[in-house]
C-alpha cells in the first residue's frame, strides 16, 4: 500500500513543472480526522490589485500541520465575514465548525499593511482572541504565523511554534560530479529560505541553533585532508570561527540552555568522548571517559543533565550524565536494538531519537518517566529528529523514493507532512527556539 | 479505532520574486575546497604515485599469498557492518603499505575512514574514525612513524556507491589509503 502511494507521488511530481522556488508539500494523513473543526475565512483585502499574501492559506497550512485541527474547506462556506459584526453563527453551525477565524488586510499606503483577525467560538458566539498588526509586505508571512500561534494557543492551551525558523542542509550533485552543500535557514513551513553557507565538496552536518537564535553551530571540513571541525557562525553578519581544538576531530555541537557552553564530541588520541566547552573562553572539560564511541550530546532544559549516544554496551544506546560530571547511566533498555541522536522536549519529559527495532531506522519518542518508547514513523532510514519549541511536533529527515527530504509529524504521530524544500537532497534539520 | 488512510497532494506554489532559493543575503559564506576538485566517486589511484623511486625499488613482503605490487596497488580496505576489525585480507594490504612507509621515511599517508549510511551521521563520523584508527594502530605496530599517518573520517558523507542495499553499503564501509 505504501509503495503504491509513493509511486503515485513520484508520478505526480514528475508531471508537474515547478518553478525553482516552489515549496511542494505532500501529505500523508493517517488515523481518524478528529481535530477541532475550524473554519478560516479568506481575509478580506482592502487595496489595489491582488492581495500580497494568502494569509488564509498560510494559517490553514500551519493549523493543519499541527495535527490538532480539521480545516473545513472554504468551498463549503455559506458566507465570508471579515469581522465579528458580520458573522451569522448559524452559517457556521450548519457546517459543523466549532471555531471560526475572520480577518482583513488593509493597504494603508504602498507596502504598509494593517492586518486584523478574530477567533470566534461558534457555539458560545463569543470572541476568543483578536489582534491588530502593522507590517510591510516582507513580514506578512510572519504575521500569518503569529496569528496561527495565537489561534493554536487559545484553542489548545499550548504555545504555538509557527513563528519560528528552521535550519537544514542541502546537497546537490553537479554534472561535473562536484557536490554543493548549502546550510539554509527558513521559516518553519519551509518558506523564505536563505543561504547561510555554501561549500563545494566539503560536507556540512549537525546545525544547532544558539538559544538566542543569533548563531548556528555546525560541523564542516577545512579541506579534503583534514577531519571534522565545529564552526560558530552569526546568522546576520556571516562572521564565523572554528572552535579551538588541540588535536583530533570535533563534531556534534549542542548549545547549553543559557547559551554559554557547548557540549560536543571531541576525539583525543582517536577516542570519541563528550566534552563541554565554554564558548567565550574556549576552555574545555572532559565529561566522558570510555574507549567506546560517545557522541551526539543533548542538554536537558534545566541545563543539569546531558543525554548522549554511546556504544559502550555493544550497539549505540542512549545514556545520561550530569553536566557537572559523574557516572553515565543507560536510559534505553529493551526499546530497540539501537538508539541514537536523542534530544529533549521543552519540558524535559520526553526524548525524541532514532531507533532501530530490526526493520531499519525510525523516529521514536521515549518517555523518561517509565522508559517506554512510541514509534512515530515507519521509514527505513529516518534520522535527525528534532522537537518543535513547543514540543508538539517533530521535524526529521526521511527518504521519499530516491531523495532525502524533511518531514514534520505531530508528536502524537497522527499527521505527517513531507516538505520538499529544494532540488537535491535535504537533511539535518534544526529548529530554532522561539524568540520572546 | 477505524484507520483511514487518505492521500492528498497539496501544491503550495510560493513564488519568490526577484531571486532564487539560494539568494545571497548578508551573512552568506562561501567555502571552496581548493585542494582537490572534481568527482570523488572513485578516488583510489592505481600504482605508486609521487613516491615512486626512479629505480623502481620493489618492496618485498614476507608472505607468499600475493604479489607485493598488487597489495600496494590496493588503496581501499573494507569492513563488516558496525565493525572496525581488520579482516585477514585487509591485514595483508595494511602490512604491504606499512612496509613501504617504514622503508620510505619521507612518505606520508592520509587514512580516510568511511561508513555506510545506516545509523546516524554523527555516529558514523566516529565509526569511520575508529576504522581509520584501527589501520593507524597496525601501521604503528609495524614501524611506521606516527607523524607519517593522518587518520581522518568522513563518516557516511562520501559514499562511492549511492544505492541503498548491501552491495552498495559494503563498498562504502572502507578506509582509503591516500598518498
Amino acid at each position: 500500500m505504501r509503495t503504491l502511494f509513493a509511486g503515485i507521488l513520484l508520478g505526480l511530481s514528475s508531471m508537474v513543472c515547478l518553478p525553482a522556488n516552489a515549496v511542494l508539500t505532500i501529505e500523508i494523513t493517517q488515523g481518524e480526522n478528529s481535530g477541532v473543526p475550524i473554519a478560516v475565512v479568506p481575509f478580506r483585502w482592502h487595496g489595489a490589485g491582488d492581495p500580497p499574501e494568502d494569509l488564509r492559506g498560510i494559517i490553514a497550512a500551519d493549523l493543519h500541520r499541527s495535527g490538532r485541527f480539521d480545516l473545513l474547506p472554504p468551498g463549503n462556506f455559506l458566507s465570508h465575514p471579515s469581522e465579528i459584526g458580520e458573522v451569522r453563527y448559524k452559517d457556521w453551525r450548519l457546517i459543523k465548525a466549532e471555531a471560526l477565524v475572520v480577518g482583513r488586510i488593509f493597504e494603508k499606503s504602498p507596502d504598509n499593511y494593517e492586518i486584523t483577525f478574530q477567533l470566534l467560538d461558534v457555539y458560545r458566539e463569543t470572541q476568543k482572541a483578536g489582534y491588530r498588526f502593522n507590517a510591510t509586505g516582507e513580514h506578512l508571512r510572519q504575521v500569518a504565523h503569529q496569528i496561527s500561534d495565537h489561534i493554536y494557543h487559545k484553542m489548545t492551551g499550548v504555545e504555538g511554534a509557527f513563528d519560528t525558523r528552521i535550519a537544514y542542509v542541502t546537497r546537490e550533485q553537479q554534472d561535473n560530479g562536484d557536490r554543493i552543500y548549502q546550510l539554509m535557514v527558513a521559516d518553519s513551513d519551509g518558506h523564505r529560505p536563505q543561504q547561510i553557507l555554501r561549500t563545494t565538496n566539503l560536507p556540512v552536518l549537525s546545525p544547532a541553533w544558539s538559544p538566542d537564535g543569533e548563531w548556528l553551530a555546525y560541523v564542516s571540513f577545512v579541506d579534503r585532508r583534514s577531519g571534522a571541525n565545529v564552526w560558530l557562525q552569526n546568522i546576520r553578519t556571516g562572521n564565523r570561527r572554528k572552535i579551538a581544538q588541540a588535536e583530533g576531530a570535533a563534531s556534534a555541537p549542542a548549545w547549553s540552555p543559557e547559551g554559554k557552553r557547548l557540549a560536543l564530541r571531541m576525539s583525543y588520541k582517536g577516542n570519541a568522548d563528550i566534552y563541554l566547552m565554554d564558548v567565550a573562553s574556549g576552555s574545555i572539560k572532559r565529561l566522558t571517559r570510555h574507549p567506546a564511541i560517545d557522541t551526539e550530546p543533548a542538554w536537558a532544559p534545566n541545563g543539569r543533565q546531558i543525554v548522549f549516544t554511546s556504544d559502550r554496551s555493544g550497539r549505540p544506546q542512549i545514556y545520561r550524565v550530569a553536566a557537572a560530571g559523574g557516572k553515565p547511566e543507560r536510559l534505553t533498555r529493551g526499546v530497540g536494538r539501537e538508539n541514537a541522536r536523542a534530544s529533549y522536549d521543552p519540558k524535559g519529559e520526553r526524548l525524541v531519537m532514532v531507533t532501530n527495532r530490526g526493520n531499519g531506522y525510525q523516529i521514536g519518542v521515549f518517555y523518561m518517566a517509565d522508559g517506554r518508547m512510541d514509534l512515530l514513523t515507519d521509514g527505513t532510514l529516518d534520522e535527525s529528529p528534532v522537537f518543535a519549541p513547543n514540543g508538539a511536533m517533530i521535524l526529521y529527515a526521511t527518504r521519499l523514493g530516491r531523495e532525502g527530504v524533511l518531514a514534520a509529524v505531530s508528536a502524537d504521530g497522527r499527521v505527517k507532512q513531507v516538505l520538499k524544500l529544494h532540488r537535491g537532497e535535504v537533511r539535518e534539520p534544526s529548529w530554532a527556539p522561539k524568540k520572546n | 479505532m477505524r484507520r483511514t488512510l487518505t492521500l492528498s497532494v497539496v501544491f503550495l506554489l510560493g513564488v519568490i520574486l526577484g531571486g532564487c532559493a539560494a539568494t545571497k543575503k548578508q551573512g552568506t559564506v562561501e567555502v571552496e575546497d581548493a585542494t582537490i576538485s572534481g568527482s570523488d566517486a572513485s578516488s583510489t589511484a592505481t600504482g605508486l604515485t609521487t613516491g615512486s623511486d626512479a629505480t623502481g625499488q620493489i618492496i618485498t613482503v614476507e608472505n607468499d599469498t600475493g604479489d607485493a605490487d598488487d597489495l600496494l596497488n590496493q588503496r581501499v580496505i573494507y569492513f563488516d557492518f558496525d565493525s572496525s576489525s581488520l579482516t585477514p585480507e585487509a591485514q595483508r594490504v595494511v602490512e604491504a603499505h606499512a612496509d613501504y612507509l617504514a622503508g620510505n621515511p619521507g612518505m606520508a599517508v592520509v587514512l580516510e575512514g568511511h561508513a555506510d549510511e545506516r545509523g546516524t551521521r554523527e555516529y558514523n563520523l566516529a565509526l569511520g574514525e575508529r576504522r581509520a584508527n584501527a589501520v593507524t594502530e597496525m601501521f604503528q605496530v609495524l614501524g611506521v612513524a606516527p607523524d607519517a599517518i593522518r587518520p581522518i573520517s568522513y563518516g557516511e558523507e562520501r559514499p562511492v556507491a549511492m544505492e541503498h542495499d548491501e552491495s552498495a553499503w559494503s563498498l562504502n564501509r572502507r578506509v582509503e589509503i591516500l598518498y
